[in-house]
């Protein structure tokens, strides 16, 4: 019963309850408006919630029941890369040493932190093939919008002030153009080709004078490979532009390939996928920056240096694009994201992506008699599958998502990439057992005989949620964004 | 899927009706069938100059935000202000409700767009 109670805690409050008593004043009280001048003042006192401290706790511990994460269950949502978060990094991040420090602490106080920075730079350069990083950036878009930063700076620096164009093929991340756009340049799409791939012809045309770079995520977004990356990287350099590299699908190549090997000269990594460390709302995340060697006077300043005996922050860079956020960015999450890279090793960090993109193939190889598969070949760390067998039914990919509810498993990614029709874009990641790949397997297997044999049972769909199928359109319509009184 | 005769139609799934030298543009019932329930649109600036193929506004649904094109060149000269109010008006009748109209001087571009019948057929490869 408690886990259906919808109240919200304005309904369950009561005039005059509260959770808390407070002693008698003990100095003079002095009216309000003697202190603050009347116009600041409200005119009435604010609407807040009177509850006891049992409701009280009872209402939050109820909600914080509802969140469904990594640690309740599967989660394969699809470009997001939901592994597990190893407590252990959890363990280290709280280390006084690096919790307990405050930015402005004088360098000879914080060269531990210092050189877990320097280190971390040094570890994620080996795994992509870059010169240097900054962990600045707050996230992956964040780092997006830094690396086209210094696409432009490098272009300007050399007094071509010309290039104004970012190529994005149409399988692209929706952040990469938003990114492109933000950073001032104009977006060129560019169409796959029948194999999911960068179409080369197109690319050709689309390459010009103004073009100052290329966005490709590798592998892309439909989980393949883009094995034409050479001559992608030639066609591009040869034209005066650089190429960025979208580090959201790292977790496919992690010591089998560098993007830096593959010609690419900016990159971000998201190490709240890739490097374990907590996603969406249990972030924040961390969206380090890597270049080869070319740009690093671009960075944003200050980087960490080391000199051999002592780390410090190096602030005097002229041609840097200057700071991207305060101080090193999400530093404890860097923390998090070096243990994690210590835990698993050079070997063990194949291993990840070795068995990301086994568990990924294997639920493909499971599925695809009953879900079209519309790239129909071996896939990388994500499987693009397509509704259309069971749109016939009426049974779209959003219902689909919404039945999986009821399984108990969160839904994978829909409608993305834009172009595959129906997209259920599936992640399983590393860290999931057989077992949990082969209850998911059964539960798609189920609810594609449900999409045959009574559709309306999955239109319907979920039933066993604490709230049914909500009204996107009318959320996204006309949102109501905070509680408002009956009487108002 | 609902298509009209004495349209003009683009590959991007966008419609014109030629009135003098005025060009109504709107999306067709494929593309917002497609697209799925519409919640936002974002209309061009009035007095903005179009060529083909330039985004002339946004339609962005549960599913995804996409791009129209204006499938004419032209200046913007009106813009269905009613869709910023009740953007589903796309999904009630994306023919009667236009996004905007454009006064044009050069239609030869009509040439290169399909007719109705020539539309549906390329919709249904599209399938």
């Amino acid at each position: 019963m408690i886990q259906k109670e919808k109240a919200l805690i304005f309904e369950i409050s009561r005039p005059g309850r509260f959770a808390c008593s407070l002693p008698e004043c003990d100095v003079p009280q002095k009216d309000l408006s003697e202190l603050i001048p009347g116009e600041l003042l409200r005119d009435s006192p604010p609407d807040l919630p009177e509850v006891s401290e049992v409701d009280l706790v009872r209402h939050y511990t109820r909600l914080s029941q509802r969140n469904y994460g990594v640690d309740a269950g599967f989660y394969p949502l699809g470009s997001c890369t939901m592994k597990y978060n190893p407590k252990v990094n959890e363990d280290m991040a709280c280390l006084s040493g690096f919790a307990n420090v405050h930015p402005y602490q004088d360098e000879k106080a914080v060269q531990g932190c210092l050189e877990l920075l320097w280190k971390t730079d040094r570890l994620l350069s080996e795994i992509t093939g870059m010169e240097r990083f900054t962990f600045q950036p707050a996230a992956g878009a964040h780092g997006e919008m830094t690396g086209l930063m210094i696409i432009k700076a490098w272009h300007e620096s050399r007094g071509d002030h010309a290039r104004t164009k970012i190529i994005i093929p149409d399988s692209a991340h929706g952040t990469n153009p938003a990114s492109a756009a933000i950073a001032g340049f104009n977006v060129v799409e560019v169409k796959s080709d029948e194999n999911g791939l960068v179409n080369l012809h197109e690319l050709e045309k689309a390459i010009d004078g103004e073009t100052a770079g290329l966005m490709l995520t590798n592998p892309n977004t439909l989980g393949l490979f883009e094995k034409h990356i050479p001559e992608i990287a030639r066609m591009i350099h040869e034209a005066g532009g650089l190429l960025y590299y979208d580090g959201a699908n790292m977790n496919a190549i992690m010591g089998v390939s560098r993007p830096g090997d593959m010609g690419f000269d900016v990159i971000h990594l998201n190490l709240h996928k890739t490097f374990s460390t907590p996603h969406g709302g249990g972030g924040p995340g961390a969206g380090p920056v890597g270049v080869v060697k070319e740009l690093v006077p671009f960075l944003p300043a200050p980087t960490v240096e080391y000199d051999g005996q002592r780390y410090y922050a190096d602030y005097t860079r002229p041609l840097s694009i200057g700071r991207v956020r305060s101080f090193h960015g999400n530093f404890t999450v860097v923390v998090k994201a070096y243990a994690y890279i210590l835990t698993m090793g050079a070997k063990g960090l194949r291993q990840v992506s070795e068995t990301a993109v086994l568990n990924a193939n294997y639920v493909l190889a499971k599925l695809r008699d009953l879900y079209h598969l519309p790239y129909d070949r071996h896939c990388m760390h994500e499987v693009v599958f397509s509704a259309e067998n069971q749109k016939k039914q009426g049974v779209s990919a959003l219902d689909i998502a919404k039945r999986l509810l009821d399984y108990g498993f969160h839904p994978p990614t829909i409608y993305f990439p834009l172009i595959v029709k129906e997209a259920l874009m599936i992640e399983p990641t590393e860290t999931e057992s057989k077992e949990t790949l082969d209850s998911f397997i059964k539960a798609m297997e189920d609810i594609s005989g449900e999409a045959k044999q009574d559709p309306e049972l999955v239109k319907g769909a979920p039933y066993s949620t604490v709230v049914s199928r909500l009204d996107e359109a009318m959320a996204a319509r006309k949102p109501k964004v905070r509680y408002m009184p009956m009487s108002e | 899927m609902k298509v009209l005769d004495g349209l003009y139609y683009s590959k991007e799934h966008e419609w014109v009706k030629i009135t003098g030298n005025k060009a109504y543009v709107g999306i067709t019932d494929y593309a917002q069938e497609s697209l799925g329930e519409i919640v936002f649109v974002e209309l061009p600036e009035i007095a903005s100059q179009l060529n083909v193929g330039d985004v002339l506004g946004v339609v962005e649904s549960v599913k995804a935000a996409s791009d129209v094109y204006s499938p004419i060149a032209g200046t913007v000269i009106e813009v269905n202000e009613a869709l910023d109010d009740d953007p589903a008006l796309l999904n009630e009748d994306p023919y009667v409700n236009w996004i905007a109209v454009l006064e044009f001087a050069d239609d030869s571009i009509l040439d290169e767009l399909m007719d109705a019948s020539g539309y549906e057929a390329y919709c249904s490869k599209e399938e």
